[in-house]
């Protein structure tokens, strides 16, 4: 069985595309995300996509495979929000490490199902990654103008919640982990942390970690205000198998960004842009050939080694990206020198 | 694909932004006001809850150089980690000072992680240490490591402070071998601080602390390359405490020494370091006997000294009383003071106070630039203090813009703004425009509206937009001499065209001379030449007043008819020799005993990318200060009675600028040597054996009647003629092209923030580092490259008094006054692809900032002016370039002997 370290080395590995756009799809009501077990429950729960890991986890499972199928390497659970602080808003906090639990075993059941299966037609190891996404609070910034100093969450909170969610995602078989969309580094390093701290008290091997920021507009900084060097400078302790960008900018806007990583980045460079801009109506409506065109010239150019897609992108775009760069060559690791 | 990337293992940390210790970062500062142990003021508006306060002290480091800003709240009545917490959340959102990394200082760990929960950045722990054992060491580190933060190191262990030298080594070796090895810290993340102790105490026990804190470092290095050196300078100089002039003197003494072995970084008061070259010599040679611990007495005799020094009274406070005072008030507090920090805010409750915002610029703001204006015309205020005044007044007129715009489109009728129209323009084929700002920004803050068309701005341009905008005045300048040629020409379109506008005629290379004699007879109606940004202001204000314009124009050009008549009269009166005259009576070189010397390769070496902290070191300052109009020798002129203080402001602001600069690598170096086998023909050319070919370079000879013993020189006399015995190639000549890329974008930010103050400097610091660039190449073709004068030893005031051998004259000033000249030295060396620069069609080097010459190494050689020349001369040397005599004539106007 290949490493992850040992494809990266081949050849250019695709991630997955969007799972909230793929869900849409489906056109859940309120009775389909609670299902039988939280028929009950107090409180709405459509749009907790993350819930469906549990009440449909058929659906999930199906757009795994869809991804798979398409040609991504990495899939990502189905995790983006499975933390107690962001799960709060369902009064579901009780739910964070089953949900990782049980989105981990939808993914992991997927590459189980689709090694065996007829669709499986490249053959090559597929790895699941474990989805930490930013949580809907920050420790940089203040909720509140009027005061800049105010905080509505401690970085105990954060680190806490990120170790449970860990927890579950480790415990449910995960092969990566992937710490994703940071717009706040400080939320980032408290994951790492989590993640840190986590192996050190469980004495287990630490998985390799992902790392994605999101550069939110045209200044090339994050929302927290760091320039992108700055953001990669305060993660690189994570010792991060790779460091990327997400999300926010589509692939033509994220190239300035992605060829700097490529010049100071250490370790592996991934990049998953949006399917373009969002147009007037807040749809994406890149078409897969335009994305995967743009994604072909960051690898031609020798700039990546991870690629996919956010928002927007379906299985089609991810099936035109793996087209695309399927012969080039990945980007080649910096030589890090131990003498000054 | 690319290039194989390499990162090397610098210590990198983060703010908002990223900073990256290189070798040649020299040294960081890292910002110790924000200390409540060590500032009493920033203590008290901790404990007295007043935070927006306190994070102007860290500002005020930030704005004074500190490059990292070290915070500690180990106050016994403070809760450390509540006041470490709030002070860093607060400061995260003020991306001025988060912009830099943070130190979390402390001596209590709870404080430091409390610390550390709340930067996003990457952080430096100040300290961690063995004092509590290894295995908590080992925790603390961890934890550290967990966050993501490099670790400062204390020489510290069970048994204490490290005391000795050996002590320093032993365990500073111990700590990093567990760090790199059990923890997994990187090398370049550990930052040792080996112990700073008071010295000069009087026990004799401390009078070596300084030297084993040298020594450790130089042996810390050594050992382990990879780990940084860091300290609190200021404890060294403990023992004289309240005598600041004595403290501040020791500390760069001691960082001298300190940085040289090897020290980092250090934790100081960023605004008040001095200058080593600077202190008074006698203080220096006692700190450096304390700090080198070179005799027994000489602690006594700095405390001696120091009786003698009044501590000078450094550290401005500022006096804030000005805020209580009627927003007309302080609006003019501001402009005559220079100061920002509240103008949105007044401004905002004057636009609400008067019933227009017109009225507002047109009330007090011209009100107080009235005052700046007196008091500058007065002399009481400097050329500096007016381009801040200039700064606030465009910061508050930004305020009030939208208003007056949003005005007018409610009333289109309502009356503009009266203000009289000055266009300026830097003339075609030159590309200076220092001089040209400095005088917008004077004018426009005396309630002219400048239109700047900036550099290289053909004739057709000035006038077409001059009929637009009906400018009341058209200013021209220009710093090299074709320039004067095209200042000539705009006078003669301005007449074809029947303008009726004056003409004002400014830069470094034009003069009230040139002007009376070649421009103003091209234009009746007014042309004034302008000698700097001083007089420009009454000018224009005698030439926009009805009633005086007359006059003031009658007694103009009364004054230049005169010397232009002078001017004819005069050139009779000195002697010219005939050019065969004038060669007969060459340099007499002993060609006899003459020992070539060969330089170490011929052909060319290109600089791609040098380093501008090694530039920075050979910056003559004087002429920095002259753009400034601020005449003085450098660095008198910063203890100068009438101006040092605002000289010494200046010199600061452009210092933490020239550090900004070099740090965030906003600026290019580059640059290209060359050096050729070539002889003489014992005239005036000198043949050069290049590899693209032979190449014969022209020059010019004095051709003034000189006393007996001197002679009528010309650069070829310096290079061995071909026709003596032996018959060969022995000697060589050399060529150099340097320039400063990249000052647009930064100067285009600083005019987007109204910032003409820092935009100057930043011009002015471009052209100084390019002199600086090619003074640093001289040096190394000195005692290296060509290798002539390899023992050579001088410090930077020799070298800016050119006490070497060898020079190196630029084609278009006096030793060599041909522009043209510039075409073969460029093909030499192969200047534009090397270096980037690009010369415009009147030879004008762009980027601006760019600096060229030949280098003669002979012993003899010396710079010299070629003055004005006859016709024969003239004639030949049409000849020997294969040009016509008109164009040649028209290269060479400023030094014609005659009229053309």
């Amino acid at each position: 069985m290949q490493t992850i370290q040992d494809c990266l080395r081949e050849r250019i590995l695709i991630i997955d595309g969007a799972m909230g756009t793929m869900i849409q799809r489906y056109k859940l009501s309120e009775a389909d995300y609670r299902g039988e077990r939280f028929k009950n429950w107090p409180s709405d729960v459509k749009g907790n996509n993350d819930l469906l890991s549990i009440t449909q986890p058929h659906i999930i499972k199906e757009i795994h495979k869809q991804y798979l199928q398409a040609g991504a390497d990495i899939i990502e659970t189905n995790t983006f929000n499975s933390q107690r602080i962001s799960l709060a808003d369902y009064n579901m906090q009780e739910l964070a490490y089953e949900l990782n639990v049980a989105a981990a075993k939808c993914a992991k059941e997927a590459v189980d199902e689709f090694y065996n299966s007829p669709l499986n037609t490249h053959d090559s190891q597929k790895f699941v990654a474990g989805a930490i996404g930013p949580m809907n609070k920050t420790l940089s910034l203040s909720p509140d103008v009027n005061n800049p100093g105010f905080r509505s969450v401690t970085f105990d909170e954060v680190a806490a919640a990120y170790y449970e969610q860990i927890k579950g995602l480790v415990d449910g078989g995960v092969d990566l982990l992937l710490i994703e969309t940071i717009f706040d580094t400080l939320n980032a390093k408290a994951a790492i942390f989590a993640i840190k701290k986590y192996f050190r008290d469980t004495k287990q091997k630490p998985l390799p970690i992902m790392i994605s920021g999101t550069i939110t507009d045209a200044s090339g900084r994050t929302l927290s205000g760091q320039t992108l060097e700055a953001f990669y400078t305060s993660v690189m302790h994570a010792n991060p198998l790779s460091i990327g960008l997400n999300c926010a900018l589509g692939a033509e806007q994220m190239r300035p960004h992605i060829e700097e990583l490529s010049q100071i980045a250490s370790c592996y460079v991934s990049a998953y842009p949006n399917a373009g801009l969002p147009n007037t109506m807040g749809e994406y409506d890149e078409q897969p050939a335009q994305t995967a065109h743009f994604i072909e010239d960051w690898a031609q150019e020798g700039f990546v080694n991870i690629v996919g897609g956010c928002c927007g992108t379906t299985p089609d775009h991810i099936k035109h990206i793996a087209d695309q760069v399927r012969n080039i060559k990945p980007r080649e690791l910096p030589v890090v020198e131990e003498v000054l | 694909m690319p290039e194989e990337i390499i990162i090397k293992p610098f210590l990198r940390l983060a703010g908002l932004e990223p900073l990256v210790v290189r070798p040649e970062t020299n040294f960081v500062n890292v910002g110790e006001r924000t200390n409540v142990t060590g500032s009493k003021k920033f203590a008290r508006l901790i404990r007295e809850n007043k935070y927006e306060e306190a994070l102007s002290v860290a500002r005020q480091q930030v704005e004074s150089g500190a490059q990292i800003l070290d915070v500690n709240m180990d106050d016994a009545l403070l809760d450390g980690e509540k006041a470490m917490q709030t002070f860093l959340n607060l400061l995260q959102a003020e991306p001025d000072i988060a912009k830099i990394p943070i130190m979390i200082d402390s001596s209590k760990f709870s404080i430091i992680e409390a610390g550390l929960k709340c930067v996003q950045g990457k952080c430096i722990v100040n300290s961690i240490s063995m004092k509590e054992g290894i295995e908590k060491f080992i925790e603390q580190a961890i934890i550290c490591k967990s966050y993501g933060a490099a670790v400062v190191v204390m020489a510290f262990d069970e048994k204490g402070q490290a005391d000795t030298l050996e002590r320093r080594v032993t365990i500073c070796e111990k700590a990093y071998k567990i760090l790199t090895e059990e923890v997994g810290y990187d090398g370049q993340d550990i930052i040792f601080d080996p112990n700073i102790f008071a010295i000069a105490t009087g026990i004799e026990e401390h009078n070596n602390y300084a030297v084993d804190f040298i020594e450790a470092t130089k042996i810390i290095k050594q050992k382990m390359p990879l780990a940084k050196i860091s300290g609190g300078v200021s404890n060294i100089s403990f023992s004289f405490r309240g005598n600041e002039t004595v403290r501040e003197a020791m500390h760069s003494v001691f960082l001298y020494y300190g940085i040289k072995a090897g020290m980092d970084m250090g934790i100081v008061n960023a605004g008040q370091l001095v200058v080593y070259d600077e202190i008074e010599p006698e203080l220096r040679k006692l700190c450096e006997d304390v700090i080198l611990n070179r005799n027994a007495n000489s602690t006594d005799q700095l405390l001696a000294f120091s009786e003698t020094v009044k501590a000078k009274g450094k550290t401005a406070i500022k006096d804030e009383a000005w805020r209580s005072g009627p927003v007309e008030e302080r609006l003019k507090h501001a402009l005559i003071n220079g100061i920002t920090d509240y103008i949105d805010a007044d401004t905002e409750e004057a636009r609400l106070k008067y019933p227009k915002p017109l009225e507002v610029i047109e009330g007090p703001l011209m009100a107080g630039m009235n005052v700046v204006g007196d008091l500058f015309g007065s002399g009481k205020m400097f050329l500096p203090q007016v381009v801040k005044s200039a700064r606030v007044m465009k910061k508050s007129v930004a305020v009030l813009t939208p208003y007056i715009e949003e005005e007018k489109k409610n009333n289109p009728k309502a009356q503009q703004g009266g203000a009289a129209k000055i266009l300026m323009a830097t003339v075609k084929g030159d590309v200076h425009d220092i001089g040209k700002n400095i005088v917008g920004v004077v004018l426009g803050c005396n309630g002219y509206d400048i239109i700047d068309l900036g550099v290289m701005v053909p004739t057709d341009k000035i006038l077409e937009t001059a009929k637009k905008e009906k400018v009341d005045i058209i200013g021209l300048s220009g710093l090299i001499t074709p320039s004067l040629d095209e200042m000539v020409h705009v006078a003669r379109e301005m007449k074809r065209q029947h303008f009726e506008v004056p003409l004002l005629i400014g830069g470094a290379t034009t003069s009230r001379m040139h002007t009376a004699v070649k421009i103003a007879p091209e234009y009746d109606l007014g042309v004034v030449h302008v000698l700097d940004a001083s007089r420009s202001v009454t000018v224009a204000g005698s030439l926009l007043s009805k009633e005086q314009k007359p006059g003031f124009l009658k007694t103009i050009s009364n004054e230049y008819a005169k010397l232009k008549e002078d001017f004819g009269n005069k050139k009779t009166a000195k002697q010219y020799l005939s050019f065969a005259q004038a060669q007969q009576n060459k340099t007499k070189i002993d060609w006899g005993h003459f020992v070539p010397v060969t330089p170490t390769f011929t052909g060319t070496k290109a600089f791609d990318d040098y380093s501008l902290a090694d530039i920075a070191r050979y910056i003559d300052w004087q002429p920095f200060f002259i753009a400034w109009e601020m005449h003085g020798k450098f660095p008198q002129i910063l203890s100068d009675e009438k101006i040092g203080k605002e000289a010494t402001k200046l010199f600061a602001d452009a210092n933490a600028l020239l550090k900004q600069v070099i740090h965030e690598k906003w600026l290019t170096a580059k640059g290209v040597i060359g050096f050729w086998e070539a002889a003489s023909d014992g005239k005036d050319t000198v043949n050069v054996r290049s590899e693209a070919g032979n190449v014969s370079l022209e020059f010019l000879r004095q051709q003034i009647k000189k006393a007996s013993n001197q002679s009528n020189t010309s650069l070829a006399d310096f290079i061995r003629p071909a026709n003596l015995p032996p018959l060969t190639y022995q000697d060589h000549i050399g060529a150099f092209a340097v320039t400063i890329h990249g000052i647009e974008e930064h100067v285009k930010r600083f005019e987007k923030n109204h910032d003409d103050y820092n935009k100057i400097i930043l011009q002015a610091l471009a052209d100084r580092l390019a002199e600086a660039f090619a003074e640093l190449l001289h040096e190394k073709t000195r005692k290296e490259f060509w290798g002539y004068m390899k023992d050579e030893d001088l410090s930077n005031e020799e070298l800016i008094k050119e006490e070497y051998s060898g020079i190196r004259p630029a084609p278009g000033y006096p030793a060599c006054p041909d522009h043209t000249e510039k075409y073969k030295l460029f093909n030499l060396l192969n200047a534009e692809k090397n270096t980037g620069i690009i010369l415009t069609e009147s030879l004008a080097m762009f980027p601006a900032s760019s600096v060229c010459g030949w280098y003669f190494a002979n012993r003899e050689s010396k710079y010299f002016g070629v003055g004005k020349i006859e016709k024969d001369q003239v004639v030949d040397y049409a000849k020997r370039k294969n040009m016509p005599v008109e164009e040649i004539e028209r290269w060479l106007s400023p030094i014609l002997e005659y009229d053309v």
